[in-house]
């Protein structure tokens, strides 16, 4: 090949690269064979704890839930998985029909008008949501009103501060107010009033963004139908394992004013000369490829193969799936939360309030607790204190479809024993 | 062959999934929440049994094209071969059933995993440390800038610009934009390189910093680099790497060694962790020691053999993103660099320019080349010889879709009028490249003899060419209120 393009050597085709520069070479340990590196590399996983699903009762923004067999076996497609980004349509209606399919279960799902291709993760879409509310207000401050997951919080201000928005916690809003933002249910797993939250931000003429959880849509309502402007969430509890927190999915949906504010990749239909129906890219010139400085956010790969995932696994549960996973799931977090509020030193730490299948509880001495359950092979409660001072003493507990009724024996037996 | 919608397949009398009883006594939703709690009307979700969603997204899957099947030269993309054992390591139980919330002692091979591709990642750059935490090369960019917006304002300079050359990539100036940065351009010469001149005539005490992608967006290696960097650095500002472009000189030369402070990484180009139609890729930063105060929080941090994450770092631009970054892409791109050793990254580099410079040579006589001599690991030509024909790159495009190629990226860099961005990777074969030229000298002798029939490429794929500006059109028309039609969503026919 050097000599077809009559060089004599590679060196004669790195001639642009000063000689100081050269490196003598890698200082990395030479190559593996396959065998070598999937044995160090399972003897990295061998050293991690596994939980069972079952005997996992901690969250906090991550799920164990039932992934069916089928979200694995279209996610492992070289078609889908080793495609790029979908910019010559012709060559990609298969993502690009999946990803059309994604923004319409997910626009169903928060009953708004239009929802996008996907972001990195939660915490992303949340700022990034905060980010439309800003471009489309004119206003440079974003209120968080109540238990907003930590992180995601703390990602909103790393956002924020760079384009000089205030972040600021309370519900008054006033007329700086770009968005008012909450979670529902909230990190603690408590719902909140939603549509009292909404009504507020609105009468300031400030954007109402709800963080919320996708499979809790099943019996909740969404986010449409009490008037918010903007739905962003985390998506790994549709089919997704928690790897550790990543790669999962973002969503944003929102209201038809709002479409020319989103960020990252559309997705809309098409027809060819023959009129046969196809999907494109479109809306582009919101994006940092056509708008640069001027584009709405500078996201260009987003969670596409995540996306994917979520569609298969909406799919397969249909409306009536999602309702009685919801459902299993809340008969079992308020099963555990009567069972562990009974027992000496536990109680609910917000009594008043409702929640669907995460809940806080004050725990006597947690953390000799989360290691005693931890002997026993179960992953306990979320010490939240860590990131809430006023919540001293108190864990989230989750209860999913994985966690079987004789589950919840055995965790109540352990803490009892 | 084109295949309908999961929302119109739908039937409802299908069978739903099975899913486990409650099994415990007590209340349901029902009977606990208010009714302006609950959902009114269910989502409208499509109800399908399991064969016919198998069904429908095997024959999804087969309108792609895909590396598993197609040469995918895309510039700027580098989409090599995604080895299966990555996919196989990021599947191990030991990674996938981690909770982040679980106790560092309980996750020590996860962060020992994230450790030691920090320590690869640094001696591939060459910087102090990397942060793991972005998601992909744009939110890895807004990561570096923000630490150096944190840099400056801890030495209480106010630097408000951000120097981008003209060729750079979209994300550069939008993610300077979203640090709140104003953007000026930097003029590239005529050799497709900075302009020293125009990049001095810019410098100023409020420039925070300038970003750089080397080998360019052109494929050039910018041989002033090292005066680039002096020059910046007198100025007291930063000098930023767009690493997208890392795969030409891995074990050849180092960002860190040319002066560059802060490096992002695509670990989805580089290092081999699949595009996935779209994402999730992995975007590290990697920083030198006067930007480390800055990093993301949580690190990784070893003491006596035991590895910690640490939040408590005063000075750090907070988080960018919840928990530690996409783990399973990090377990790829960690199993990549093990199998491959510093040899065999070194040999991937060479093999990558090798490739770009040889397939160069086939098309040079056939289409325009703005910029002679070398190229590193990819190429920009210019389809504007072919304008007398009505000829456009679009054209071009669509004519290797035609044969079963899928496209190199086209009108990209914005510097290049008509350009043909060519990034053919080092994992293709001679015979691969061969037949890819010999396509491209096809569709030149087509422009020139039947331009029409290339107009209308391609045939034979699952759709022609889509009408876009309808489609623009029709959102249009439903965002003024004058369609019922989102265009971006389905809806059923009222
Ligand atoms: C030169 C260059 N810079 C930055 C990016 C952005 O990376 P990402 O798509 O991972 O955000 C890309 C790739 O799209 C690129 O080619």
């Amino acid at each position: 090949m050097l000599a077809a393009i009559g060089v004599g050597s590679m060196d004669d085709l790195l001639v642009d690269i000063p000689s100081s520069l050269r490196l003598e070479s890698l200082a990395l340990p030479a190559g593996l064979s396959e065998f070598e590196t999937m044995a160090q590399v399972e003897s990295l996983a061998a050293r991690n704890r596994i939980f069972a699903d079952r005997l996992t009762f901690r969250g906090g923004g991550v799920y164990r839930r039932f992934i069916p067999a089928a979200v694995a076996a279209v996610t492992s497609k070289p078609e889908f998985y080793t495609a790029y980004t979908p910019y010559q349509p012709e060559a990609s209606q298969g993502t690009l029909q999946a990803i059309y399919e994604f923004q319409t279960l997910i626009a169903e799902l928060t009953a708004l008008d239009v929802a996008n291709a996907s972001m990195y993760d939660g915490a992303t879409a949340v700022a990034e949501a905060a980010m439309m509310a800003h471009i489309h207000t004119g206003r440079n401050e974003v209120l968080v009103a109540g238990y907003l997951h930590p992180e995601y919080l703390e990602v909103l201000r790393a956002f924020s501060e760079g384009r000089g928005i205030k972040v600021r916690k309370g519900v008054e809003a006033n007329s700086k107010t770009a968005a008012v933002i909450f979670q529902q249910p909230d990190f603690l797993g408590l719902l909140v009033d939603a549509r009292g939250l909404t009504e507020s931000a609105h009468k300031a003429g400030a954007l109402a963004i709800a963080c919320v959880d996708p499979i809790s849509l099943a019996i909740l309502a969404p986010p449409g139908e009490y008037g918010a402007d903007i739905a962003a969430g985390e998506g790994q509890q549709l089919g997704l394992s928690l790897s550790y927190g990543g790669p999962h999915v973002g969503f944003i949906a929102c209201s038809k004013e709002l479409v020319r504010r989103l960020p990252g990749r559309l997705i809309g239909t098409s027809h060819d000369a023959a009129g046969r129906r196809g999907f494109v890219l479109t809306l582009t010139a919101r994006e940092q490829h056509i708008r640069r400085e001027r584009a709405t956010s500078n996201i260009c790969t987003n969670h596409s193969l995540c996306a994917l995932a979520a569609s298969v696994y909406m799919t397969y549960m249909g409306a009536e799936g999602l309702r009685q996973i919801a459902e299993v799931s809340f008969k079992r977090a308020h099963a555990l939360a009567d069972r562990l509020s009974k027992l000496p030193g536990w109680e609910m730490a917000f009594p008043d309030r409702q929640f669907l299948y995460e809940f806080p509880i004050r725990v006597p001495k947690g953390p000799a607790l989360n290691r005693r359950l931890a002997r026993k092979g179960i992953l306990g409660g979320l010490d939240v204190h860590r990131w809430f001072r006023e919540l001293k003493g108190v864990q989230t507990f989750t209860c999913t479809e994985v966690n079987d009724a004789r589950a919840l024996d055995e965790l109540v037996e352990a803490v009892a024993g | 062959m084109t295949e309908l919608l999961s929302f119109e397949k739908s039937r409802p009398n299908a069978h739903g999934p099975r899913l486990p009883d409650a099994d415990v006594d007590g209340p349901g939703s029902a009977d606990l929440l208010p009714s302006d709690q609950r959902r009114a009307n269910p989502p409208g979700l499509p109800r399908l049994s399991e064969p016919e969603i198998m069904r429908h997204y095997g024959r999804l899957a087969s309108l792609n094209y895909s590396i598993s099947e197609q040469f995918y030269p895309l510039g700027s993309c580098t989409m090599k071969y995604n080895p299966v054992a990555n996919e196989v390591a990021a599947a191990l139980p030991g990674f996938t059933d981690l909770h982040p919330y679980q106790d560092e002692d309980s996750v020590q091979g996860a962060l020992s995993l994230m450790w030691r591709l920090e320590q690869a990642l640094c001696a591939v750059v060459g910087v102090e440390r990397v942060t793991l935490q972005p998601a992909a090369g744009a939110h890895g960019e807004w990561t570096a800038l923000r630490m150096i917006q944190a840099f400056h304002r801890s030495r209480g300079e106010s630097r408000t610009e951000v120097l981008v050359p003209d060729s750079a990539h979209g994300t550069n100036p939008a993610s300077a934009a979203l640090s709140g940065f104003h953007v000026v351009e930097v003029k590239s010469g005529a050799d497709g390189r900075i302009s020293l001149a125009d990049l001095e005539s810019k410098l100023s005490p409020s420039v925070a910093a300038l970003m750089l992608t080397n080998p360019n967006t052109l494929g050039l290696f910018e041989r002033e680099i090292l005066d680039v960097a002096e020059l910046v650095h007198a100025t007291g500002a930063k000098l930023y790497y767009d690493g997208a472009n890392l795969n030409a000189f891995m074990g050849i030369c180092r960002p860190g060694d040319m002066g560059f402070d802060a490096v992002h990484m695509n670990l989805h180009k580089t290092f081999t962790t699949p595009h996935g139609g779209g994402g999730p890729g992995a975007g590290p930063v990697g920083v030198k020691a006067d930007l480390v105060p800055f990093l993301p929080t949580p690190t990784v941090e070893r003491l006596n053999g035991h590895l910690k994450l640490d939040f408590k770092r005063p000075q750090s631009i907070g988080r960018v993103r919840s928990f530690y970054g996409n783990f399973g892409m990090l377990v790829r791109a960690y199993t990549y660099i093990l199998a491959m050793g510093g040899d065999g990254l070194t040999q991937a580099s060479l093999d990558a320019v090798l490739s770009a410079n040889y397939l160069r040579n086939e098309v040079k006589d056939v289409l325009d080349m703005p910029h002679d001599g070398a190229c590193m690991h990819e190429f920009v030509a210019s389809a504007r010889n072919l304008a007398p024909h009505g000829i456009k790159a679009l054209d071009v495009a669509k004519g290797l879709l035609e044969r079963d190629f899928y496209a190199p990226t086209i009108y990209f860099p914005l510097v290049v009028p008509e350009a043909i961005m060519v990034e053919p990777t080092e994992t293709e074969s001679k015979a691969t490249l061969d037949a890819f030229a010999t396509a491209i000298k096809e569709i030149v002798k087509q422009a020139v003899e039947d331009p029409q029939s290339l107009h209308e490429a391609p045939h034979g794929l699952p759709v022609g060419r889509l009408d876009e500006v309808a489609t623009a059109r029709q959102i249009n028309a439903y965002l003024q209120g004058q369609s019922e039609d989102p265009v971006l969503r389905w809806k059923p026919a009222s």
